[in-house]
């Protein structure tokens, strides 16, 4: 497994997601700077970590979605290679088109930073492996502008190929669509590209992965990752 | 070079505006011996005001214990250090924007958060956690609702963009805050012990550079306006505030720390209150150097800017440094990557003079040690407190059941869960949040462990109105017990101290008492004082705050093993108590919830007491016998253990109040030294024997289990739905306004 994790002013969880790939993943994990235009040789993960690149003083995710790297991005996208987004690696491939739909901000109007359940939609995705189908987990979410959103034919297409990798749930794993933490469309926390290589998700499995610190249902992300990329 | 004329002539009404009074004026100009320039009149007035010079204060400042065989830095410079053993130090320290915050909640907050967490990278560390200590006013104050929205929204706003967590804080109402609320933040950080970063600069005709966010007009005076009271026309002093950018600041970070690794630096400042003048003034004096600036090469954000806005404004997110021979092609390689401005503004002297040139004129050539040596200092008169007099139980009278009582208390604006503010605060980024807000402390782990820091800001600004000296030292008393309940060896601390108008001989007595308690306590509990701020004139139309000395502690895990937490871990567990309780009323949180009466003299700290019982609690930690710890404060015994039980859904049956003690003076009495311990059912005896043989007070007063709170001869009180009322009155108080 060769990750490299994509490094933009304004990144801040970029040292959690090149820790949990190391832990979880046995990874060693490359941090590329937004102004390069190659991917280091035998990249076969992207990671988009959280932060506020550009300040989010934009559209979130709307300046990096044009920095030179994201060309490199989408061509190893495009060659089917794995691309994750989390938070404001989600806003930013919304904004470079490599996901449909847009995060806008959350219904309360505040950040918000907690617990939520997730239920996994699917587990048959490099990303969801080892998890089972409809399993909830608790992982955290912080973030001011998670709300996703799309219009109904893009909606209707991503329900319809099932593109959904993860909902905001209540604990009887129903969608919590009124009191889910930013008030997204169906629920929506995570969807997938077409052919299923590109996750964007708002909830951060990174912070949810050392016993000693907390939960640890954040693990079967990266281990799902790690057992797809070393069969590979 | 002549010094240009002085145009405009230097009034007294001038003076008076740049909140000089006529004899600090009049020995500034023997000082020079001439008549100052516009812009030297305005060097020495950011340099003389109270928020910079700490003329009120320093003399008492100076009494407090300040070192300590892990401190490698004490107060004076921009953090503390700690020394924290495996080659690593903690950097901390906290500091108020309380007047910015009262005009312009969002950014004066956020700006608050900006300049303490830059303040610690300066010295080489990053930083890891965020906390602060915020007071409002009444809660039916018409502004309070929008001010705590703000501040809030201000402090999240930055720290989260910034990619520090905020893990730990308190929030308070009263209406002593109605027109002047309190914003502490503090910041701690983590360095290498031998890769500190000073402000003192070393060696002549080394170029001074400029790095950061560019120079605009914001923030002209907000030192100044910082050191006096506010009246009626506190809001038209919104242009003072400055505008925070985040973003900048964790560029500006990076960017530092990069350029320290490479190792350009040979002493930075970073610009906070007074900007320009006061970074630069500080490393060439504490250097023994003079310092030449050419503001010609000053990065603008507008066209147009005079020495004198460019020495005065406060604009964020810029720092000045000194960089090592040689070095400043790679210092600007590294800055210009990040996307920040780098300029050469000045260069070290010999001269000890502070000279500043701007379109080749010479705008101010001053004195650069007297600029900051010589300073007013004042040993202001005060007036020593007036005790007031103990509370006995039998005077206290309330129709309230205990039961009631608990159920107003942890509903109360004071006690209420603040789940409702921590959630805007991103307070698990970096993946080192150990417990999280809402416990006693906030444990954040060193890198990948095993090691740990507990942190935690704490006052009780009843108790220090009402008794300043016991009030000082019971802030001390409650971070180090806050510590010490979550497994930690308290280590140092850092103050804020906010009182009202110094020139006033009450308000000077508030804080020269106050600062004696802090004193005392941080002597008694090897407690020392690394670093501080003072925040003076807290008024507004001559009312004072509370006096509100805020302690920021912080303490040291060997092993994450060895941590703990309040909520009950199962049934059938033993409660003890530890401490002596008397049942103090006085000044308590029942007395002015329940009772509302805002009376009686605050309970005793009983130093040593404080630290046998903690020692011992601590040990209980380490030894694997406690399963639960919480420290009993605000609200008295019950109010802790409802706040166990809320935290775990696991309900306790109470024994008996002790024959003799009236209930309300038991459940709800506020003495100090106290924590409530659990352990594993049938461990309570040997514990009971243990702590009987170190001569800690203890006794059993219940047990775990169910999922009521179950106190004798009154109705039990279902948990979840105690825990409901304690988690909707701050939602509920702030929806009303969104």
């Amino acid at each position: 497994m060769k990750p490299a994790v994509i490094l933009f002013p304004g990144s801040n969880r970029e040292q959690d997601a090149v820790r949990a790939l190391r832990l979880v993943a046995g990874a060693k994990p490359q941090v590329v700077w937004h102004a390069e235009h190659e991917l280091p040789k035998g990249t076969d993960l992207v990671v988009l970590p959280g932060g506020f690149s550009y300040g989010d003083y934009l559209r979130c995710g709307a300046i990096a979605a044009r920095a030179n790297i994201m060309d490199a991005v989408r061509a190893h996208a495009a060659r089917g290679g794995l691309v994750l987004g989390i938070c404001n690696g989600f806003q930013i491939l919304c904004e470079a088109g490599l996901l449909p739909g847009v995060l806008v901000r959350n219904a309360r109007l505040r950040f918000v930073c907690r617990e939520v359940l997730l239920r996994v939609e699917r587990a048959d995705t490099p990303f969801t492996k080892a998890y089972r189908k409809g399993e909830l987990i608790r992982i955290p979410v912080a973030h001011g502008e998670g709300n996703f959103t799309a219009s109904e034919a893009n909606l209707a297409r991503i329900e319809g190929d099932g593109r959904v990798a993860f909902r905001y749930a209540r604990r009887d794993g129903q969608i919590d669509e009124t009191d889910g933490p930013n008030g997204a469309i169906n629920g929506i926390a995570g969807i997938y590209s077409e052919k299923f290589n590109v996750l964007g998700m708002m909830p951060h499995p990174e912070n949810y992965i050392e016993p000693e610190i907390g939960p640890t249902d954040g693990r079967g992300l990266f281990e799902s990752l790690a057992g797809a990329l070393k069969a590979a | 070079m002549n010094l240009i004329p002085n145009t405009p002539r230097i009034t007294p009404e001038l003076v008076a505006e740049h909140g000089l009074k006529p004899e600090e004026y009049d020995h500034f100009v023997k000082l020079i011996g001439r008549e100052p320039t516009i812009t030297e009149l305005g060097i020495v007035s950011a340099m003389w005001n109270e928020h910079c010079s700490y003329k009120s204060s320093k003399v008492w400042l100076r009494t407090l214990p300040t070192t300590g065989k892990r401190v490698i830095q004490g107060p004076g410079e921009n953090a503390g250090v700690v020394d924290i053993g495996d080659g690593l130090a903690v950097v901390f320290k906290m500091e108020s924007h309380n007047h910015p915050s009262f005009i312009e909640p969002y950014q004066g907050a956020g700006t608050g958060v900006g300049g303490i967490l830059r303040d610690v990278f300066t010295m080489g560390a990053r930083p890891i956690a965020a906390l602060n200590a915020l007071r409002f006013g009444d809660c039916h104050n018409l502004k309070t609702r929008r001010l705590l929205a703000g501040v809030v929204a201000g402090i999240g706003g930055y720290g989260n963009s910034f990619g520090v967590p905020t893990v730990g804080g308190s929030v308070g109402f009263h209406k002593r805050y109605n027109g002047n609320i309190l914003v502490n933040a503090m910041a701690v950080g983590l360095a290498k012990t031998d890769e500190i970063f000073y402000a003192a600069a070393t060696g002549v005709g080394r170029a001074i550079v400029y790095l950061g966010s560019k120079t605009g007009r914001d923030g002209i005076h907000g030192a100044t306006m910082a050191s006096a009271e506010f009246g009626a026309d506190a809001e038209e002093k919104r242009p003072t505030v400055q505008v925070g950018d985040p973003f900048a600041e964790k560029l500006l970070l990076e960017a530092c720390l990069e350029i320290m690794q490479a190792g350009c630096v040979v002493a930075i400042q970073d610009m906070g209150a007074a900007g320009l003048t006061c970074s630069a003034v500080e490393m060439g004096a504490k250097g023994d150097l003079g310092v030449e600036l050419n503001l010609d090469a000053v990065p603008c954000r507008e066209t147009g800017m005079t020495a004198y806005e460019m020495m005065l404004s406060e604009s964020q997110e810029r720092m000045l440094m000194v960089i090592a021979d040689g070095k400043e092609d790679e210092a600007e390689a590294i800055f210009r990557k990040w996307g920040l401005d780098f300029a050469i503004v000045g260069h070290t002297t010999d001269t000890l003079r502070f000279v500043v040139k701007h379109k080749g004129l010479v705008e101010a050539d001053l004195p650069i040690k007297e600029l900051g040596d010589e300073a007013p200092e004042y040993r202001r008169p005060y007036e020593e407190p007036a005790p007031r007099p103990e509370i006995l139980p039998s005077d206290v009278r309330t129709t309230a059941s205990v039961a009631d009582a608990l159920e107003r208390l942890i509903a109360s604006p004071d006690l209420c869960s603040k789940r409702w503010v921590w959630e805007q605060y991103d307070h698990l980024i970096l993946g080192n949040t150990v417990q999280r807000p809402g416990g006693d402390a906030a444990v954040v782990r060193v890198n990948d462990g095993p090691k740990a820091l507990a942190m935690t800001t704490d006052v009780t600004p009843r108790y220090c109105e009402a008794g300043p000296f016991e009030g000082g030292k019971q802030a001390v008393a409650e971070a180090w017990r806050n510590l010490t309940a979550v497994g930690a060896t308290p280590i140092a601390v850092t103050d804020n101290l906010n009182f009202g108008n110094p020139e006033k001989p009450e308000i000077m007595g508030q804080f020269v008492a106050c600062v004696k308690g802090i004193g005392a306590a941080c002597e008694a509990l090897d407690f020392p004082v690394v670093s501080g701020n003072v925040s003076l004139y807290n008024e507004t139309n001559g009312k004072a705050i509370l006096p509100t000395p805020t302690i920021g502690g912080v303490g040291l895990i060997e092993d994450l093993d060895q941590t703990m937490t309040l909520d009950f871990k199962a049934a059938g567990e033993p409660v003890l108590l530890i401490g002596k309780t008397k049942g103090w009323l006085g000044a308590s949180a029942f007395l002015a919830t329940v009772c509302e009466r805002e009376e009686g003299a605050p309970p005793p700290v009983d130093l040593i007491a404080e630290k046998r019982n903690g020692d011992f609690v601590r040990n209980l930690i380490r030894d694997g016998v406690a399963t639960a710890v919480h420290d009993v404060s605000d609200g008295g015994l019950l109010v802790a253990l409802a706040e166990m039980a809320m935290a775990s859904g696991i309900g306790v049956s109470l024994e008996d109040a002790p024959d003799g003690m009236d209930p309300y003076a038991w459940w709800f009495g506020e003495d100090q030294a106290r924590y409530v311990v659990t352990v594993a059912s049938g461990q309570g005896a040997e514990v009971i024997h243990k702590a009987e043989m170190a001569g800690v007070p203890v006794m059993k007063i219940g047990k775990t289990g169910g999922d009521r709170l179950i106190v004798p001869d009154d109705r039990s009180i279902v948990v979840e739905s105690l825990k409901d009322r304690h988690e909707t009155w701050l939602p509920i108080y702030m929806g009303a306004s969104s």
